[in-house]
């Protein structure tokens, strides 16, 4: 029996301050909701800081359930940032809905263990466990405002969604199972590259997968709760849900079909394939008939998501660091724009119309610049940071040679660009109606400010953040 | 063989049968109570397969739990399930369709069904064979090797349990409580009176 676990250090630390969390929380009530979110914040930061001092091995732990390479931990230190961006944001929301209930900041951090497990998973039972945390934690999540009818809809569609697509991972799991006779990713790559004919069955738990973990990262045709679920669910929640639990199972996704899967490239490639081509599609068109801004942000998350598996289906590692590029981005952007969304309401009531947007420019500049620069770098307009995104993905499938991905992935970006520049269109030049309640939390200014900035300035240092995902990508592809 | 042959199509038989009852049946506690002969069925065929304690688990959970649960959800809460049942019949033709193309895909699949030579050699965890009994078998390596997933289980659990105290729990105003630190601090003077009565003029 080997147990190192260092590796395991950052999840162990999450998770521990998560339970002293939830004592405090369950000792002075919800009245410590705000102390108890800034400590999670907190806590989540100490795991970056750990996760930067454990040093990545390409040898997995703990019977070879765990493996902490440097992919692992670009990723986790990605998603940890999010989780912090999300709790920011999250705290006088909560208060002002008037569910502001300790247990939000525990559950988030749940989640967040069970992502990082996700990322670091090197055996099917892993990635199960991982995933199942996770998304259980995310359905308690959409329903958190349980006193209203949509939140509560959003919660049981989630969930019934969610259940029936892991009933399909396992099922999935089990033919290959039965194929090689186990579940560690190790072994299942060397018997998949010893085997001369790769049995149909193989194929087919394949299928059933990459159905499951297509449903988690809302690829279209698996994309029909989105929106729902988005709309439904209070709005800081549906900011947790669009930046985080995405990257950890595009993280996943990278993972198994590089890995394990790295030989049958040519048989989930054509899926993927489709899957990116459908997603860029539909989350280009339908957000166009949109009146919500949740919704309309649900459609081009699922758009979004098609370029990012671009990057998977190129399937070498111009198309993996670019996958990690984008979806960094992507959620650096999300936060910034979530950040201006939180703040669209009036007379104490959350507007979610982008017709009630109309004439921000005029009664609060500051938050409509802010967000015509994140629109703007969203569309893949440069100097911003968005830009360089779309680029490194076209980049890679180009190199791929998959000049008919790229030229869809460059079309359905135009289409998208309309209702992008539509929301500054509305912003700036429509008739203003009455302002916003004033007196927005310092947190959201600084997450706004920050994510601007770092669209804006992205240009200037790239090299940063391309060596980070460059290094990460590489050592995915090390076995 | 015979034998368990025989135990085989009994236990599978009845189980096809109960899961039909399940969702045929008009009474919602029928239901219920059909689930769990299929639930004792399918602890039956774990046995056969020598898999004695998930069987066991299947009975001590399922039947212990699951389904007591349901039995409790559905006479305790008003839930009319002729309404709900109304208008699902128009699904049962393209039900039909879809379930018999992936019968059909799943034929498929096992007709061609191959395995890799390396399975034997690729077990993780080979069965000890007749001397070392299941429970014991799964003991010893789910506490060691697969700590990491047993732990996460128990967090999966741990996120279910607050989980479903934050969506249903409500305070309630009013409620009197006991509070046993105060019951302990209290002292007779606070709670008595000794009165003298005088006969005959009374208190």
């Amino acid at each position: 029996m080997d147990l190192n676990l260092v590796p395991l250090l950052p999840e162990i630390f999450l998770a521990i301050s998560a339970m002293g969390l939830l004592l405090v929380g369950a000792n002075f009530g919800n009245e410590s909701t705000k102390v108890i979110s800034w400590y999670a914040a907190l806590a989540a930061f100490v795991a970056i800081m750990i996760t930067l001092n454990v040093p990545s091995d390409e040898e997995a732990v703990l019977n070879g359930l765990f493996k902490l390479d440097l992919f692992a931990s670009v990723m986790k230190i990605i998603i940890l940032i999010g989780v912090i961006a999300s709790i920011s944001l999250s705290v006088r929301y909560l208060i002002q809905q008037g569910i502001a209930r300790f247990e939000y900041p525990i559950l988030i951090l749940l989640s967040a263990v069970g992502m990082m497990v996700m990322v670091s998973a090197n055996n099917m039972l892993s990635l199960y466990v991982g995933l199942e945390l996770q998304s259980l934690a995310l359905y308690v999540l959409a329903a958190f405002n349980r006193n209203s009818l949509k939140s509560s809809e959003a919660g049981i569609k989630y969930f019934i969604l969610g259940a029936l697509s892991s009933g399909f991972l396992l099922f999935g799991i089990s033919l290959i199972y039965g194929f090689t006779g186990t579940i560690d990713f190790e072994v299942i790559q060397n018997t998949l590259m010893a085997t001369e004919t790769i049995g149909f069955g193989v194929t087919f738990g394949l299928v059933f997968i990459l159905a499951g973990l297509a449903f988690k990262v809302s690829a279209v045709p698996f994309h029909m709760w989105t929106p729902d679920v988005y709309q439904g669910a209070p709005t800081c929640v549906t900011a947790f849900f669009a930046m985080v639990p995405k990257i950890a199972a595009m993280g996943l996704l990278m993972r198994l079909l590089f890995e394990p899967f790295g030989i049958m490239a040519d048989q989930w490639g054509q899926i993927v394939y489709f899957l990116a081509v459908a997603s860029m599609i539909v989350g280009a068109f339908a957000a166009i008939a949109q009146d919500n801004i949740k919704r309309l942000l649900a459609y081009s998350s699922i758009g979004n998501m098609g370029y990012v598996l671009i990057g998977i289906v190129a399937g070498n590692e111009v198309g993996a660091s670019a996958v990690m590029l984008y979806l960094f981005i992507y959620m650096i952007m999300t936060a910034g724009v979530f950040a201006v969304v939180l703040c669209m309401r009036r007379n104490d009531h959350v507007l979610e119309n982008i017709s009630d947007l109309s004439g921000l420019s005029r009664h609060n500049p500051a938050l409509a610049y802010g967000m015509a620069i994140l629109m703007f770098s969203m569309a893949g307009i440069p100097p911003f940071a968005g830009f360089f995104g779309k680029l490194a993905i076209f980049n890679a499938a180009v190199e791929a040679e998959l000049y008919v991905l790229a030229v869809v992935g460059v079309l359905t970006s135009v289409i998208g660009a309309y209702y992008y520049l539509r929301i500054i269109k509305v912003m700036f030049f429509d008739e203003p109606v009455d302002a916003y309640d004033s007196g927005f939390p310092l947190a959201r200014k600084i997450v706004l400010t920050l994510s601007v900035l770092f669209i804006v300035g992205f240009i200037i240092k790239p090299g940063v953040v391309l060596n980070a995902m460059q290094a990460a990508a590489s050592s995915l592809f090390v076995g | 063989m015979i034998i368990s042959a025989l135990a085989f199509y009994f236990f599978a038989g009845i189980l096809v049968l109960s899961s039909v009852l399940v969702i045929t049946a008009k009474n919602p506690v029928h239901s219920v109570l059909f689930l769990i002969l299929a639930f004792f069925n399918s602890a039956g065929l774990f046995i056969l397969l020598g898999a004695e304690f998930v069987g066991m688990i299947m009975v001590i959970v399922y039947v212990g739990a699951v389904a007591v649960l349901f039995l409790f959800v559905v006479m305790m809460l008003d839930i009319s399930f002729a309404d709900l049942r109304k208008g699902a019949m128009q699904y049962v033709p393209i039900g039909l369709i879809i379930g018999a193309v992936l019968l059909f895909e799943l034929i498929a699949v096992f007709g061609t069904w191959s395995m890799s030579d390396d399975k034997l050699a690729n077990l993780a965890a080979p069965s000890p064979g007749e001397s070392v009994s299941n429970t014991q078998a799964l003991g010893k390596i789910i506490y060691t090797d697969y700590v990491l997933a047993f732990q996460g289980a128990g967090l999966i659990l741990f996120v279910a349990m607050v989980g479903a105290i934050v969506l249903t729990h409500r305070r309630r105003p009013g409620v009197r409580r006991q509070s046993v630190a105060e019951q302990h601090a209290r002292k007779p003077e606070d709670v008595l009176k000794v009165q003298k009565v005088t006969p005959g003029t009374g208190v």
